[in-house]
């Protein structure tokens, strides 16, 4: 059934049908209608059998969400921005300990100077942490993408950020179509942690690891995202069968000749090539990215868009096999590495490096900065034209920085 | 260090720490003790009072076990629980946080309750009997303690003693009020029911031709013979000795005193001498002793009791001469060396009876002109066995070398008994090991909780002179329980499972009520805290030797 | 058990078993089978009193409980000892996370089981006075505001011992510290105005909250035992000596608490919803000095350099606790 509803409630709704059993928060934009909609369906019992904790800090959200995972129950929290710095010792943990818990993040800027409006900064400074992160690039896949991620944190035992752009979806009202609660329950059995607190067979959990040990704790963290990526695939291609309709994919290629509006997966998609412009994106710059190609291409200016849904695992292979033989490739980076460049873009540029296509890194809509069609259609002509340069601030204010400093 | 492959969240299986030893960081490792507490340190009779506190802190079934392990040592309990001066008291460790405890009056409880539940002692069994025969003289408490360990030994033992009624100076040199005669009676005949012979009216003369026939012989004759000192005395004067006085007043035939008597002397028999007289109708005691009473040899208890029924006592004072109704003594001063002189200065007290009580001699006509054997300043010489000079022939008791009174002489006996048996086997005489003593400050008495003594209740004074009705009483079953619990079990554990509970590292076993404890070595870091929270002191830390 | 007072003298209330007891007034680490929750294997120093008090607790608490009994613990001496892997020393289902969370991790596990209809199982959180009362704090407030059926039991050993001995909120005043050190015109800990989380704890109106020392084992377990009969958030705070930290005897851990306790500066006391309810009164009172005297780090307070000033100090803050929990006997002689 399609609805209107805003993304921040579409997503309550698609955890709610998700069953945890506990779900614990602190307030922070653009996050918080998410965990005020929670709140309300525990309270009247439309969510039941779940504990809502009001937390007193992300770091206790954080860490409540460990005990709860660590005691084998589901776990939901949401965060952005500052929240998620806070946390930051804690989602470590939480990927140490193998605890599958879902955490939205509303994706915001960071301060300081403080700012409430989207970039992806936040998550993004989380790369490192373990976690699992997938993006959304509208609320449809917002909604889907909360349940896939439960299956998929609780198949590998691993916590998942799912990532989506503040304000821009999170406040924004689309037509959205919620699965059932029975098409949830038939996908996602109840959880059946690899391991939990355990009064049957006590077991100590977060042991400290000396040198002996340590680089193989870290060598098996690294080997299990990696092999995430097939699961991940899997999980998502199941969810879409499972309903009967298109749905969220790690990877997209598209260009204006795809067969369906939301682009197909990459095995099913020719892979760029010469005389095309590869543009490799998340979230939901990429929608307005899709508006834009048909108007380039009348301009003649031929545009593969890459959307990646999976950040964390980086799906190197798939981001090269999409890549093809375009002429060049340009990454609209949301989050930024001051003193080195776009931080997607550091991600593509490591999985392209033998390719010897030249690649361009656009720092693109940071805290809140609108993107628009024309501001993408100027860069991109730029490109085509091989005026881009290597790493371009789009929209950038000369005058306020020119002087500056 | 890892075989299994690492899980995925680093977990391990619980207490999977065992496989890591810590006992190799440790330089001392705690033993368990069992220290000789100070009680039985000082028992004349070597009672193991830790032991037998320890049984009857448990109350009911614990009372019996309490007076079975009580008379492996001292077949008498309720005789020594009334006449014994418990040197234990007075060596307790408790002395020094509160108050000793009255060891005393639960065995007097034991000993009673044992008498009233009618408590009899197991005769050896038969594959034990040696079919030896031993024979005591003397029936007084080394005689009967002889007696008794012999014939737990195994032997046939065969008691004679020289007056009617057996018991020796319990019966003839302690008033009844003291300790009453159904008593002696009852202990007595336990002893015969195991098996002893006792024999009165048995005066031996002939040593060697009376233990014809007997494969050893015990002589506890006692020391029932009063000593004289040369008082110038009226013919008039009635003198008599304490001894006669106590023995003729226990046999039913007391003496005439008159109103007013001196007793001269300051020894317990004198105390017993002068409140026999306020017994016997005399309206004034007045002991005279020529030192003073920091130097008096009567048991403090005795002297107390002896002033709240009205006794006086003339202290740094001689009998000087006799007259009739009165006595001239003589002032004395102690000089440097804190012996009593003469002073010129005389005094009179009226007396119409002066009593000796000056001291007492063994009765050694029973050995005299015996080959072999020995006498040294007025009592047998023996060998640490007890064994006089003539082989197989021992003696005991007052008649011996040591102490005078009833609890040295069951001690006697019973250091004799071993002496016989070891001599009948042919074995060396094996003198009991000494172990260090659990001293005080060995002890963590924190964990003693306050507890002040129970006293006896005693006969108010009134009754007290108008009869020979028992003075003391005994305690309730209730003051009897909590006085034994007050028992600190020096140098002994008592399972109170401190070392158990207090182990920071979980290394102590606990073996099951009676079993006590191990420590696993394996982990034991030697840190120490058992040791020093044992309230008894009973575990030492041992330096390791690697 | 009833905190009751047993008149056998020999054993009194003091001793950690009694064979003259009742099996239900004995103490639980007297039983042969007790759980021993934290067992032999483990790496804690010898003489180690938060070792000690841990077992006492949760094996109080399995009793309690039944064995249904979840642990979360804070990073610190008593995680690091016990589980360095593969070797755990505990027996029970345990979880570190991190240092300032326990209280937090310990909500968690508190709502996954309430959320499954598991409120049989029961939850302690437990970390040294730094984990508690430092870096912990605000979960710890937050747990107790929220009043989340979870028992904090923070192991005081008044400063940052597992990294060689800082100073922590909880270290007393003149205590030398590796960042206090006994050097300069004030040696020692500076005298500030003091962090005692029992009283942070009471401030929250929470159900139950209690002190405790190493040196009253009996005392100690009837108050796990009540502080396990409320439902919501309890707290009990045990002050464990140290002697790596202190400088003391590793024999003398437990006469160093009780020392603590019988000089006034650490009181012992009971508080419900926020008001005191019970003190334990001083059996024998000792001088201040009988306590600090054994310890290194109070060393410059005596001897050639004997700071009476501070000394002074020290005992004032003895005779406030004194009179504000009112720990003399009637009579006001110990």
């Amino acid at each position: 059934m399609l609805e209107l509803l805003e993304g921040s409630q579409a997503v309550a709704r698609a955890v709610g049908l998700a069953r945890p059993g506990v779900v614990c928060a602190y307030p922070i934009s653009p996050q918080t209608h998410i965990v005020e909609a929670l709140s309300g369906m525990v309270r009247t019992g439309k969510l039941a059998n779940c504990d809502y904790i009001n937390v007193e800090s992300e770091f206790a959200a954080m860490s409540v969400s460990i005990g709860a995972s660590a005691a084998g129950a589901r776990v939901y929290t949401a965060t952005a921005s500052q929240g998620l710095l806070y946390m930051a010792e804690a989602v470590y943990n939480a990927s140490g300990l193998k605890l599958p818990i879902v955490m939205t993040v509303a994706n915001r800027a960071l301060g300081a100077p403080i700012n409430i409006w989207n970039d992806q900064s936040d998550s993004l400074s989380q790369r490192d942490s373990g976690w699992l992160q997938l993006f959304a690039v509208d609320n449809q896949e917002a909604i889907d993408l909360h349940v896939i991620a439960y299956k998929v944190a609780e198949e590998l035992s691993l916590p998942v950020m799912v990532c989506m752009d503040g304000f821009v979806l999170t406040h924004a009202s689309d037509v959205v179509e919620l699965p059932t609660q029975e098409q949830v329950d038939a996908f996602l059995p109840p959880i059946t942690p690899l391991e939990k607190l355990d009064i049957a067979e006590p077991r100590s959990m977060g042991m400290m690891a000396g040198p002996d040990v340590f680089t193989e704790t870290k060598y098996l963290a690294h080997m299990a995202l990696v092999g995430a990526s097939k699961v991940i695939k899997r999980v998502a291609d199941q969810y879409a069968a499972h309903l009967g309709r298109d749905a969220w994919q790690p990877v997209r290629v598209w260009g204006p000749d795809s067969p369906s509006e939301r682009g197909g997966p990459v095995s099913a998609e020719r892979p760029a090539q010469q005389g095309e412009i590869a543009v490799i994106g998340m979230g939901s710059v990429m929608g307005t990215m899709q508006a834009a190609v048909p108007r380039l291409k009348e301009q003649g200016i031929k545009i593969r868009l890459v959307t990646l849904g999976s950040y964390r695992p980086f799906p190197a292979r798939s981001v090269r096999e999409a890549i093809g033989t375009a002429d060049r490739v340009v990454v609209l980076d949301r989050a930024l590495m001051p003193g080195v460049g776009g931080v997607l873009s550091a991600d593509v540029r490591r999985s392209m490096a033998r390719l010897g296509i030249p690649m361009h890194s656009v720092i693109a809509g940071l805290g809140g900065r609108s993107i628009t069609e024309r501001s993408l259609g100027k860069v991109l002509t730029q490109a085509k034209a091989g005026e881009l340069g290597e790493l371009e601030f789009m929209d950038l204010k000369r005058d306020l920085v020119e002087g500056a400093g | 260090m890892t075989s299994a492959t690492v899980p995925p969240g680093l977990s391990a299986p619980a207490g999977s720490s065992a496989v890591y030893h810590t006992g190799s960081w440790r330089t001392e490792r705690p033993v368990y003790m069992s220290l000789l507490p100070p009680c039985s340190a000082a028992c004349p009779a070597g009672e193991d009072i830790q032991a037998w506190l320890f049984e009857a802190q448990e109350a009911g079934d614990g009372y019996e076990r309490a007076w079975r392990r009580l008379t492996v040592e001292n077949p008498l309990p309720a005789i020594m629980g009334r006449v014994c001066y418990h040197p234990c008291q007075a060596a307790c460790n408790r002395v020094q946080l509160d108050e000793m405890v009255g060891i005393n009056a639960v065995e007097r409880f034991l000993g009673d309750l044992a008498i009233a539940k009618g408590w009899q002692f197991e005769p050896p069994a038969g594959d034990r009997l040696t079919g030896r025969r031993v024979l005591v003289i003397g029936s007084g408490p080394a005689g009967l303690s002889a007696a008794y360990h012999l014939r737990m030994s195994g032997h046939e033992v065969h008691v004679l003693e020289a007056k009617t009624e057996f018991g020796g100076m319990l019966r003839y040199g302690i008033p009844a009020y003291r300790l009453p005669r159904h008593v002696i009676d009852a202990e007595v005949a336990r002893l015969e029911a195991v098996g002893i012979v006792l024999q009165a009216n048995q005066r031996v003369e002939d040593l060697a031709a009376r233990a014809a026939g007997y494969d050893a012989t015990v002589v506890c004759v006692g020391a029932g013979v009063g000593a004289h000192v040369s008082i110038p005395a009226a013919t008039a004067a009635k003198v008599l000795d304490a001894v006669r006085l106590l023995e003729e007043t226990a046999a039913g035939t007391p003496p005439l005193l008159g109103r007013r008597v001196a007793i001269y002397g300051g020894g317990n028999t004198a105390m017993d001498a002068a409140r026999t007289a306020r017994r016997l109708g005399a309206e004034d005691a007045v002991i005279i002793y020529r030192r003073t009473k920091a130097q008096m040899p009567a048991h403090e208890e005795e002297y107390k009791d002896a002033i709240s029924e009205g006794i006086r006592v003339k202290w740094l004072s001689t009998i000087a001469e006799v007259e009739r109704g009165k006595v001239v003594i003589e002032r004395m001063e102690l000089d440097a060396g804190g012996r009593p002189q003469p002073t010129g200065v005389f005094d009179e007290v009226e007396a119409d009876t002066v009593v000796l009580a000056i001291g007492q001699d063994a009765d050694l006509d029973i050995v005299e002109g015996v080959p072999g054997m020995a006498v040294e300043r007025g009592v047998i010489a023996v060998d640490e066995r007890m064994m006089t000079g003539v082989p197989g022939v021992f003696a005991a008791g007052d008649a011996a070398p040591g102490d005078r009174t009833a609890t040295y002489a069951v001690g006697q006996g019973k250091l004799a008994a071993r002496g016989v048996d070891a001599y009948l086997r042919g074995r060396e005489f094996a003198a009991p090991q000494r172990v260090a003593q659990a001293t005080f400050d060995r002890l963590n008495t924190w964990y003693y909780a306050d507890a002040p003594a129970q006293s006896r209740p005693e006969l108010e004074a009134a009754r007290r002179t108008s009869g020979f009705e028992e003075v003391v009483q005994g305690l309730s079953e209730a003051s009897a329980l909590f006085e034994a619990r007050r028992c600190m079990s020096c140098g002994n554990c008592f399972e109170c499972d401190n070392c158990y509970g207090l182990c920071p590292d979980d290394v102590i076993r606990k073996l099951g009520e009676g079993k006590k404890y191990s420590i696993d070595l394996n982990y034991c870091k030697g840190c120490g805290i058992c040791a020093a929270e044992c309230p008894c002191g009973c575990i030492e830390m041992v330096p390791e030797e690697r | 058990m009833a905190k009751t007072h047993i008149p056998f003298m020999q054993t009194g209330t003091l001793v950690v078993g009694n064979r003259l007891l009742d099996e239900e007034d004995r103490a639980v680490q007297s039983y042969q089978n007790r759980p021993s929750t934290l067992t032999r294997g483990h790496r804690a120093c010898q003489g180690c009193a938060e070792a000690l008090a841990a077992r006492w607790v949760l094996d109080t608490a399995m009793e309690v409980t039944q064995g249904k009994l979840m642990v979360a613990n804070a990073t610190g001496c008593l995680e690091v000892f016990s589980t360095l892997y593969p070797e755990s020393a505990w027996r029970v289902p345990w979880v570190h996370s991190l240092f300032a969370n326990a209280a937090s991790v310990a909500t968690g596990i508190a709502a996954a089981n309430h959320a499954r209809g598991r409120d049989d199982i029961r939850v302690i959180a437990q970390g040294g006075d730094g984990g508690t009362g430092d870096i912990g704090l605000a979960c710890l407030s937050g747990m107790f505001e929220r009043n989340d059926d979870v028992l904090y039991v923070c192991y005081d050993n008044q400063a940052y011992m597992n990294t060689g001995v800082q100073r922590s909120g909880a270290t007393p005043p003149a205590a030398r510290t590796a960042t206090t050190p006994a050097v300069g015109p004030h040696p020692g800990n500076v005298f500030g105005q003091g962090k005692f989380v029992p009283k942070i704890a009471m401030a929250h109106d929470i159900p139950y909250v209690a002190t405790a020392t190493v040196a009253d084992l009996r005392d100690l377990e009837a108050k796990v035992r009540k502080a396990m009969s409320h439902r919501g958030a309890r707290y009990i705070h045990i002050l464990v000596t140290c002697p790596l930290g202190w400088g003391t005897k590793t024999a003398d851990s437990i006469k160093m608490a009780r020392l603590a306790t019988r000089c006034g500066l650490f009181p012992v006391f009971e508080a419900e919803y926020g008001e005191v309810t019970a003190v334990t009164k001083i059996r024998s009172q000792a001088p201040v000095e009988d306590y600090l005297r054994p310890q290194r780090r109070f060393a410059h307070l005596f001897g050639a350099k004997a700071d009476e000033a501070a000394l002074e100090r020290i005992r004032g803050a003895a005779e406030r606790n004194i009179r504000r929990y009112n720990l003399l006997p009637e009579g006001g002689v110990a």
